[in-house]
């Protein structure tokens, strides 16, 4: 409150824009015309400000009428909101898909990051420069199995938004003219047909946007079951299947189930974290694409063995397709009684909503998660408390990523104890990895927990062209490089950490010999510098001087010999593992540490 | 409230309530430390209601803003006494355990319909109803006021048509439940603890009603005592227009800029015989003056005690030594006791506050030492084990009832005397902003980025109504006088409705402008509420 706004109007256009998502104003003081009642009266205070969780769809409703977000668009979005103006601007900037100067309607954004470079980014994006086409870098778009991609945006009354793969220079220009390109097909599932599949069994077979073909195919078994047990034997049917979580962190789905739904403060909410973003990972969006319903009904499961009546997917804002599919099918069920009140006939109810994201990587960490809900910057919180305990709003929070969720249609298909039969005694279930980089076959693989990097590897065809290897980066860019002799790894929780390694998301990007790898190592340092939040100073500046002394090594330039910068990078990185407030800044210097000490690649590196 | 001066809750309770009312309050802005307390109320959930012409920053933080019409506050209260009646809210056992006249008040209110309060007040029915409601209903609630209730010339109606709201439902004398004035400064309570008001000694005792206690302080002081009381400030003045008073020995005050009707107030200070004025800055009442007294500054250049608005009393302790040539204030009142021939020595702080503790029951416990190591006490604290008191008149709560019972007081509504009329068609309200003080001899030496000069505020619809544009010279012109100043739009008035502070009277004597109606209880002028015309002005010269 204490709103001092900017004089700047909002032209018709966007006020309409804004209008559109809130609804018109109801009195003169939140942007109406004013009336004789207005003189007199005036409501706000705790209902004008509970709206602050509408600040980031409001902006994301101007920037994709408008294009960007004006001064008198934001001004007039922070009057409809009670939102103070400077932070307001706070979160418009906060976002990469978010603008705050003009920028044309038809945008391209193309990838130029590590997957996309194995496969010529770094020349297409060349290409376009020389040309006049309008396009903006970015950061892995998570198709990285169709690599070099780009995601194209409209702004208009009418936005369009979509994910190309294969691109080509002649292509992007196309398509920035308004064209639909030829040959823009999905790559099919690697796996496709084979029976054993458990997580990806529905994907490519079944239609994602029927309820009923879903059901046909072994829908809304799951919440049945969960439905007949009861909400305690549901998370002990969990417990018992030792499901850790796949988003990176592996923490025991049933102990954090189980605290909140024993937690006294009410009310309890359910995020679904599909905030997909770590450099080389898309097995979510290829399971919210193909498979939306199961992840509908993996969440309302987990609403009601936990107590929540509202769940939110915080969804990627570069996933467009997944988004229509996940609307799509939350409506139906919404529309069949699978969602809503009385859930499948039962005094059962949860609704779901999607919130996008606004392209930021940090927004993946599963507090910061909640800030950007609640219409703040995407900037982690402090942790205690954890969010079983304050999560979201401040209450007991169940946070799950898309394919942790999706596991428990399996528990409850086959029981815990099977599950639990399933991989090794320390990492059970099935575990989708995404295969991407100079490989034959990319793309999401499922195999039971306990396959090694080389089965992987075979399972996609091997190096592309039979090359020789060069490296393999596990779990992203916040993961670790190998080398080509440690493919025996088993690819397990307890395989990778004897191996001093991560599953991390489950990446296995692929290098051959030809590529540059200090140039991957400097598109890392620039990624984790341009993410970072700029919270805590040691991230802040950390991930700036990391890249700076890449940038040095790269281009020879070194202050002082190689081992003087190499020793500033342990420096550096030592001191944002230790004191960074969250997993970006304590794992923004892993991936280079490895490259230097497992792949020895500034060895004999001169100045 | 019921014979002790002061707010009857602690701050901490602002924060712990369920309900809040600013009524005549604009906190965020002139009482931005108190407001911080609202502010932790509100994170916590309270419900906050601004009841206010202005649409304020206070107000943009309420769940309702009651925008009422200057000067109508005892029609919206009695109206929301009523529907609190009518929908069975009020608290029946406690009215009937703690007060007395309910039933004069019950049928005294009963023609406060919300239709009355809609027309009188121009508040909408349905938010006064709610309003109503929601402090009936609440397990906690708070009434605050400030000088919007104060400053009119039915002053003391207006506060108790707030207490009578209290009284209807139980909401005083118990944890989170109070009615509050809040004090403009650190210590205007502690002054008034200290006797400086004309009808009260310290500790609030009345030595004219009370033949036992005028002994006393007789025995105490050695000397005699006159059973009857002093004046206040607005007879002071009306005594100086009928020539009974000559003289005017003024401490930290600046009455030749803060009076209403200032070319009147100057015009009687200068007719003074003698005029002692003793303070830190030369003012303009100091301009004014035979002898000026320069004054060590108190909240850091002495020692002593303040009490804040929840009744604390703290200590003061001296950091400084004052410039050449400024004294302590108990320096120079003992010095000019002495050459008047009664030589009081030159005690020190500890030993005056000792006095107050053996004249004045309340202070009785607060040794130096305890204050030192609680960090200040809430009077009363009627010995050295008595913790103080969170908040005041627990005793309407106990069984059985400790002292007389409260009383309800019947108030009518009385509408401000000088309304707009064809000649003078805007009301005109004075306030203070969030950056200066008063006349701003405490403010006017410091630059603010926030600092505008003085300007009219006016309704948008009024400025596009007379032609004008922001920042267009207007004169503004009352009765009484006529300045000169910059207009300013602003959304937060009705047309009809206009806005002046009186930060800047070298520049802008607002005070030219106002009235001085005063409430004869108080002696407080209607500073809230004069009629003005607004015309472009043609010469940029000042007055």
């Amino acid at each position: 409150m204490d709103l001092h706004l900017s004089k700047v109007e909002p032209s018709a256009e966007e006020r309409d824009a804004v209008d559109a998502f809130l609804g018109a104003p109801a009195t003169g003081w939140d942007g109406g015309t004013r009336q004789a009642r207005d003189q007199h009266t005036a409501a706000g205070g705790h209902a004008a400000r509970s709206r602050r969780h509408l600040l980031l769809p409001a902006l994301q409703a101007i920037q994709s009428r408008i294009g960007w977000i004006s001064e008198g668009a934001l001004s007039y979005v922070c009057l409809r909101l009670a939102v103070p103006p400077a932070e307001a601007y706070g979160v418009a900037t906060f976002y990469a898909l978010l603008s705050t100067t003009p920028r044309p309607k038809r945008v391209l954004h193309v990838c130029d990051d590590i997957a996309c470079r194995c496969k010529g980014a770094e020349d297409l994006c060349a290409e376009l420069e020389k040309s006049d086409a309008f396009f903006i870098r970015s950061p892995c778009l998570g198709l990285c199995d169709q690599a070099p991609v780009a995601l194209l945006t409209v702004a208009g009354p009418n936005p369009e938004e979509r994910l190309f793969g294969g691109v080509t220079a002649a292509m992007a220009k196309k398509v920035l003219k308004g064209e639909t390109p030829d040959g823009t097909d999905r790559i099919p599932l690697p796996q496709k047909g084979d029976t054993s599949l458990r997580l990806l069994a529905r994907v490519g077979v079944v239609d994602p946007e029927s309820l009923d073909d879903y059901r046909a195919r072994g829908g809304y078994v799951a919440l049945r079951r969960a439905l007949e047990i009861g909400p305690e034997a549901v998370i002990r049917e969990v417990t018992d299947a030792k499901l850790m979580g796949r988003g990176g962190a592996a923490f025991p789905t049933g102990r954090k189930w189980d605290a909140v739904a024993k937690h006294a403060v009410r009310p309890h909410y359910l995020v679904c974290n599909a905030d997909e973003s770590e450099p080389g990972t898309f097995k979510d969006r290829v399971l919210m694409e193909e498979d939306p319903f199961g992840l509908v009904e993996a969440m309302t499961v987990a609403a009601y063995a936990t107590g929540c009546e509202r769940g939110f997917i915080y969804l990627r804002g570069e996933y467009p397709l997944a988004y229509e599919r996940l609307a799509n099918a939350i409506a139906q069920a919404r529309a069949r009684g699978f969602l809503g009140e009385r859930i499948m006939g039962r005094p059962l109810r949860l609704d779901i909503e999607i919130r996008r994201g606004g392209g930021a990587y940090i927004c993946g960490e599963e507090t910061a998660v909640f800030n950007s809900i609640e219409g703040y910057r995407g900037e982690p919180r402090n942790k205690p408390p954890f969010p079983v305990e304050s999560g979201l709003f401040g209450k007991p929070t169940v946070i799950n990523n898309v394919e942790t969720l999706v596991n428990v249609l399996e528990i409850l298909r086959i029981g815990g104890p099977a599950y639990a039969a399933i991989g090794t005694p320390g990492s059970t279930g099935p575990r989708l990895f995404c295969l991407s980089g100079c490989v034959a076959k990319p793309g999401v693989y499922e195999v039971p927990f306990g396959a090694t990097l080389r089965q992987l590897l075979d399972l996609a065809g091997g190096v592309a062209g039979g090359r020789p290897l060069r490296a393999i980066l596990l779990g992203g860019a916040a993961g670790v490089f190998v080398r080509p002799d440690e493919l025996d790894m088993p690819l397990t929780f307890e395989g990778v950490q004897a191996a001093r390694a991560t599953l991390g998301s489950g990446v296995i990007m692929v290098f051959d010999d030809r590529v540059d790898m200090t140039d991957i190592l400097r598109r890392i340092a620039a990624f984790f510098r341009d993410e970072s939040c700029g919270q805590c100073v040691p991230c802040r500046v950390g991930t700036v001087r990391q890249e700076e002394a890449l940038h040095r090594l790269q281009a020879r330039k070194t202050i002082g010999t190689v081992q003087d910068e190499m020793a500033l990078l342990e420096e550096v990185g030592q001191a944002m593992k230790d004191a960074s407030i969250c997993g970006l800044g304590q794992t923004a210097y892993s991936a280079i540490q490895s490259a230097v000490t497992r792949l020895r690649l500034y060895d004999g590196a001169t100045t | 409230m019921f014979g002790a001066g002061g707010g009857t809750s602690s701050y901490r309770e602002v924060e712990e309530t369920d309900v809040l009312f600013l009524w005549g309050a604009n906190a965020r802005d002139a009482h931005p430390i108190f407001f911080h307390h609202v502010l932790k109320g509100v994170r916590r959930g309270a419900t906050l209601f601004v009841v206010d012409p202005r649409r304020t920053a206070s107000a943009q933080w309420a769940d309702d803003w009651l925008g009422l019409n200057v000067g109508s506050d005892i029609a919206l209260a009695n109206a929301m006494a009523r529907e609190i009646i009518h929908a069975g809210l009020a608290n029946d056992a406690f009215i009937k355990h703690a007060t007395s006249d309910f039933d004069a008040y019950r049928n005294s209110v009963e023609k406060y319909t919300l239709e009355f309060a809609e027309r009188e007040t121009g508040v909408p029915a349905d938010v006064i109803r709610r309003a109503a409601h929601s402090y009936a209903r609440a397990d906690r609630a708070i009434i605050c006021w400030t000088l919007g209730i104060t400053e009119h010339h039915n002053a003391v109606d207006n506060v108790l048509s707030l207490i009578n709201l209290a009284l209807l439902t139980g909401h005083v004398g118990k944890y989170g439940s109070g009615v509050n004035p809040l004090r403009g400064q650190n210590n205007v309570q502690g002054g008034g603890d200290m006797g400086a008001i004309p009808n009260r000694l310290v500790g609030f005792q009345d030595w004219t009603t009370d033949e036992g206690l005028r002994k006393k302080f007789e025995s105490a002081w050695g000397v005699s005592l006159q059973p009857k009381y002093g004046k206040n400030l607005t007879d002071m003045f009306n005594a100086m227009e009928h020539g009974e008073l000559h003289g005017i020995y003024a401490i930290g005050e600046n009455p030749a800029h803060a009076e209403a009707d200032q070319h009147r107030a100057q015009r009687l200070l200068e007719s003074l015989d003698t005029l002692v004025v003793q303070d830190i800055f030369l003012t303009r009442t100091a301009e004014l003056a035979h002898v000026v007294l320069p004054a060590s500054a108190s909240w850091c250049e002495s020692e002593g005690t303040v009490t804040n608005s929840e009744r604390r009393v703290q200590r003061v302790r001296k950091a400084l030594d004052p410039p050449e040539g400024a004294r302590d204030d108990m320096w120079i009142i003992s010095e000019i006791a002495r050459r008047l021939g009664s030589d009081w020595g030159q005690p020190t702080a500890e030993a005056v506050w000792n006095e107050v503790r053996t004249l004045a029951p309340i202070f009785t416990g607060m040794t130096y030492a305890r204050l030192d190591a609680s960090g200040g006490l809430q009077w009363p604290c009627y010995d050295e084990q008595h913790p103080g008191e969170l908040f005041l008149h627990s005793r309407l709560w106990q069984e059985p009832r400790g002292g007389p019972p409260a009383p309800f007081s019947v108030v009518e509504h009385d509408p401000p005397l000088e309304r707009p009329d064809a000649e003078y068609p805007f009301q005109l309200t004075t306030g203070r902003r969030l950056d200066s003080y008063n006349t701003g001899v405490q403010t006017g030496g410091y630059t603010s980025p926030l600092r505008r000069p003085e300007t009219l505020d006016m309704s948008p619809e009024d400025v596009t109504r007379l032609g004008l544009d922001e920042g267009d010279t207007v004169r503004i012109t009352s009765r009484r006088g006529s300045v000169v100043a910059p207009v300013h739009v602003d959304p937060g008035l009705r047309p009809g409705l206009v806005f002046m502070t009186l930060h800047f009277q070298d520049d802008v004597r607002t005070n030219v402008l106002t009235v001085d109606y005063t409430d004869p209880k108080s002696g407080t002028a209607e500073f809230k509420a004069c009629a003005v015309r607004v015309e472009r002005a043609l010469v940029e010269a000042r007055v």
